[in-house]
């Protein structure tokens, strides 16, 4: 071996493990990278929904007592359109005065029911209970029912159904 | 003619070695508690046995997973068996599994020279309660979507990186056809695959370095 290209510092087999250790994280990262990205792809693009939903008229719902109203949504998700199941009650205290909540739970995401008899809201899920004004009675849940933005025109009740 | 088959296979492939190796080897004087991690291999195998046969009418889709299963239980000869033994041996394999890691645990079997024995046990019970947690989706019936809500929220709550766990696992913000396909996949071939993978290690492991005996009073 001629020593004008003989470095001290490296010999042969340290120069070819660093060049076969590079080439192969190269190739793996190469392969890789794309394979954690398909996997995670469809999580990065977020559904948004960004909609004023009509409730109809205010004067339907009762007063005092809180009333459920049923709606979907339809929205891709994949390659599937499928529609989305939403749930509000509608708690008119006055004549004018409404407020509308969401029955997903505050806890883990169940859907709430009224129950009109106790006078309070029941998740099966894990036995939360919340009171009419969206309480907290008992329970896992960490914080009260989220309530929608609503607006009034004519009459009509609508809410905003905001996400993502 | 069996014989000269069996010799000339053994020649070959060592067959009489293995046998010797993997089931003659020496044990120390043991009780029932040892016999959970043969339980729990003998669950896997039938989950895995089991699931095949179940992925034959399966079909892991919104529109018709819960009939497909529908048509397992009542269509096909046997189908209420098989899913039978696959939906109770999954419980009863996370309790084997669990019962074998509090043995170990109490006998202090863990311990030097087989601390990496313990962590692919780790790994494998996260393996079994991954396959219980992505197994709960597949019937797409109320209870399963509602368990997977809960169980994929859970994973929300987790600081910083929560919101994207959740919708890495969802495939996106909803539950939705994206989510049965790939727990599907997670169930059936990554988890499965982690699983074979460090059952491996774990067994080899315990061949190489054989079982540690009941502790003593005075030890």
């Amino acid at each position: 071996m001629s020593s004008k290209y003989h470095s001290p510092n490296l010999d042969r087999r340290s120069f070819v493990k660093i060049v076969t250790s590079i080439l192969g994280s190269v190739m793996v990262a190469i392969v890789g990278l794309p394979m954690i990205q398909y996997f995670i792809s469809p999580a990065l693009n977020k559904s948004v929904s960004d909609d004023w939903i009509s409730l109809g008229p205010l004067e339907k719902y009762p007063l005092d007592i809180p009333t459920q109203f049923a709606f979907t949504i339809s929205r891709i998700n994949g390659w599937e359109k499928s529609s989305q199941s939403y749930g509000a009650f509608v708690l008119r205290k006055t004549d004018q005065d409404v407020v509308v909540f969401s029955d997903v739970c505050t806890h883990l995401s169940c859907r709430v029911a009224w129950d009109q008899e106790n006078e309070e809201y029941f998740c099966p899920c894990h036995a939360a209970y919340f009171d009419k004004s969206g309480a907290v009675i008992s329970g896992p849940p960490p914080k009260p029912l989220d309530q929608y933005e609503i607006k009034l025109e004519e009459g009509q009740l609508f809410i905003h159904l905001q996400e993502g | 003619m069996a014989q000269s088959i069996f010799a000339w296979l053994d020649e070959r492939l060592g067959l009489t070695e293995i046998y010797n190796i993997v089931l003659d080897r020496k044990v120390p004087k043991v009780n029932w508690w040892f016999t959970l991690g043969s339980a729990s291999l003998f669950l896997g195998l039938l989950q895995g046995i089991t699931g095949m046969l179940l992925s034959v009418y399966y079909v892991p889709t919104p529109d018709h997973a819960y009939d497909s299963i529908t048509y397992i239980m009542t269509g096909v000869q046997y189908g209420w068996l098989i899913r039978g033994v696959h939906h109770w041996g999954a419980t009863l394999l996370i309790l084997t599994a669990f019962i074998h890691m509090l043995r170990v645990f109490f006998y202090g079997a863990y311990k030097y020279p087989r601390e990496f024995t313990w962590i692919t046990g780790v790994i494998l019970l996260f393996g079994v309660l991954g396959m219980g947690f992505t197994g709960y989706l597949l019937p797409w019936n109320q209870r399963s979507y509602w368990a997977t809500t809960v169980g994929t929220e859970i994973a929300g709550t987790v600081p910083v990186i929560g919101d994207f766990l959740l919708r890495v696992l969802r495939g996106g913000t909803d539950l939705s056809a994206v989510t049965l396909s790939r727990f599907f996949s997670l169930h059936i071939w990554i988890i499965p695959a982690l699983i074979l993978a460090t059952v491996s290690t774990h067994l080899y492991l315990v061949i190489r370095l054989g079982i540690s005996h009941i502790p003593e009073k005075d030890s």
